[in-house]
């Protein structure tokens, strides 16, 4: 047994992405040397060894580039055989928690989802984990050979190694077989949508149950445009048809994190909550001064949003000498 | 297709909305092209309800995988479904897609459908957006990690697929399927799985350091605090209106 911790990192155009520093913090809190594997011909070994990588394994096969989860856990399976690591952690974003949970079920080892934090007591691990999209901490033991995690984005704050690295790059040639390839790829469609996407957008106006109808969302986006922001909405909004699912914040949604969030006829259901508070600020505007968002939001306007949200509008196209 | 199984979870009730888009894509599936659906969950004797619901939207026969109400690990879970399915293919024929949630509401595991699809060693494809069903392959369609763009798998059948809330807009149960669906019988099998984890040691809810909101006016004569807050927080500095 190696002892290491194995850390699947995500390369693209030879740098790691944005979850490396956080699932690399979390390796390193389990106190074993940490080697990361990735699908890449090359990878930027400085941004590694900053947060304490000894070994970065490649796997340069061309055919493993892509979205093909089945063949890449039956490379990443080998090269666990091969090098018997404590524990192997990645992502868990939605590719990373699919693409682990295959190597688990190939292994037959057991794998927790969304950890936010574990230590290893003798032959397992104790761990905190995420449940309901963060709304609920679970405490766990988990155990496996290795032990198999993945961790929740953005609840590990990344904090570079005291001593960086200088990691050894090592070139790893699985044998995968055609079958691990039976999910066909097919070509990527771009999407036709124009405008600010609600992931991006600085100011998002997101509409409830409150709104009544998909008229009345009409009133939200003229906010939302002298904003220069996106409209989105509750599961509620979603599943009456006023808006496309795609609008949809929360638990089974978007999880977004503007600078504002105006929460307009929405109660706050936790499940909604889940998705919007990364918002740096929120604004509710909500006709029941006891609704539960009130205990989320920063700002409140008690009122109808009917009358209130294009009173808004006005006061700003008044300003600006509209 | 001449079958089609899905997969619900009710612990503690709660079926995702996920799995109603499951159930409902189900549904859709068999009414276009034919052939017949099962919906199969393992919890506590109450789930029946919850099978009964799934019915009552078309689905023809339910399996319930009785548990004493304790909490099942993914990996015993996903053991389970599979020696269900395998036991109810031989004695039924076999199943042409197998559809599950992407992940639980409440557990959120997000592996029991990949584990099943590797135990009857059938390709899988999870997250997905879109299913079109063709001649002895389905195409499943999900958005790319960055959005903007779907990316697009082709699945023989038989296939599992996991799918996502916003793939259908689930319609609501009739009366009549209402009716129909209380006097239909729900098949109980006691489940066997292997338990290996992860073993709850219980549930807590996070520290949240959000204080109650400041109430900054009430109607539409708060319109000017709004616009103040507006400007002091930097989001109406320019004008960005084209
Ligand atoms: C597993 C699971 C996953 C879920 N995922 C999501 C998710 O991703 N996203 C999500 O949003 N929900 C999700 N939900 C649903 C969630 O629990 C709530 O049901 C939902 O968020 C409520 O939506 P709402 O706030 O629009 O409606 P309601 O809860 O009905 O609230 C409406 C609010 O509008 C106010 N109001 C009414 N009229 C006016 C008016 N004229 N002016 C101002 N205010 C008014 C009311 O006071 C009330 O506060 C999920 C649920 C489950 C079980
Ligand atoms: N107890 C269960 N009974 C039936 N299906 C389940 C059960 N647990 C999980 N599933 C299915 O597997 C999917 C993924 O679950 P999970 O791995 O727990 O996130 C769910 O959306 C369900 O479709």
């Amino acid at each position: 047994m190696s002892g290491a911790v194995l850390v699947f990192v995500h390369v693209t155009g030879g740098e790691p992405d944005r979850l490396a520093p956080e699932i690399l913090t979390f390796a390193r809190s389990l106190h074993a040397p940490v080697e990361s594997v990735s699908f890449a011909g090359e990878v930027a070994t400085a941004a590694l060894g900053t947060y304490g990588v000894s070994t970065a394994h490649l796997i340069r096969d061309e055919r493993l580039a892509g979205p093909t989860p089945e063949a890449r856990a039956a490379a990443l399976a080998q090269l666990i055989e091969r090098t018997s690591p404590v524990a192997f952690v990645g992502p868990g974003s939605e590719r990373g928690n699919e693409l682990v949970a295959h190597v688990a079920a190939r292994l037959g080892q057991p794998m927790a989802a969304n950890v936010i934090s574990a230590s290893v007591e003798a032959d397992r691990v104790r761990l905190v984990r995420q449940r309901w999209a963060g709304s609920l901490l679970e405490d766990a033991w988990l155990a496996g050979k290795p032990h198999i995690l993945t961790i929740a984005p953005h609840a590990v704050a990344p904090e570079p190694a005291a001593t960086p690295t200088t990691p050894a790059v090592a070139a790893f040639e699985p044998v995968v077989s055609e079958k691990d390839f039976r999910v066909r790829v097919r070509p990527v469609e771009t999407s036709t949508k124009t405008g600010i996407s609600l992931s991006d957008a600085k100011v998002v106006v997101g509409g409830g149950r409150g709104v009544g109808s998909s008229e009345g969302f009409g009133e939200l986006e003229e906010l939302a445009a002298l904003l220069g922001g996106a409209v989105g909405g509750s599961r509620v909004v979603t599943s009456n048809g006023w808006r496309p699912h795609a609008d949809q914040i929360g638990q089974t949604g978007l999880r977004i994190a503007p600078d504002l969030y105006i929460a307009c006829g929405i109660s706050g259901a936790i499940q909604h909550i889940v998705g919007c508070k990364a918002a740096k600020r929120i604004l509710a505007i909500n006709t029941d001064p006891d609704s539960p968002i009130m205990a989320v939001a920063d700002y409140a306007v008690i009122g109808d949003l009917g009358q209130v949200v294009p009173a808004i509008s006005a006061e700003i196209d008044r300003r600006r000498g509209g | 297709p001449d079958g089609q199984e899905i997969d619900t979870r009710f612990l503690g009730f709660t079926v995702s909305p996920h799995e109603e888009c499951a159930v409902e894509e189900a549904v859709r599936i068999v009414e276009k092209h034919g052939g017949s659906t099962t919906v199969l969950t393992l919890g506590p004797a109450a789930a029946e309800d919850q099978l009964r619901d799934a019915m009552a939207l078309g689905i023809e026969r339910a399996i319930l995988l009785e548990t004493d109400g304790r909490e099942w690990d993914p990996v015993a879970t996903g053991e389970a479904i599979a020696a269900a399915v395998r036991a109810d293919e031989s004695a039924n024929g076999a199943y042409d897609l197998i559809l599950f949630g992407n992940e639980s509401a409440d557990t959120g595991g997000y592996q029991v459908g990949i584990r099943v699809a590797v135990a009857l060693d059938r390709p899988i494809i999870t997250g997905a957006k879109g299913l079109e069903v063709g001649h002895g392959s389905v195409v499943a369609r999900r958005e790319t990690p960055r959005g903007g763009a779907w990316e697009s798998f082709e699945l023989d059948l038989p296939a599992v697929v996991s799918v996502k809330e916003g793939i259908n807009l689930p319609r609501y149960p009739s009366v009549p399927g209402r009716l129909r669906a209380r006097k239909k019988e729900v098949a109980r099998v006691s489940p066997t799985g292997r338990r290996a984890g992860p073993e709850m040691i219980g549930l807590r809810l996070p520290q949240e350091e959000r204080s109650a909101a400041e109430v900054i006016g009430r109607g539409a004569e708060a319109a000017p605090a709004v616009a103040d807050l507006l400007e002091r927080i930097g989001v109406l500095r320019q004008e960005v209106r084209q």
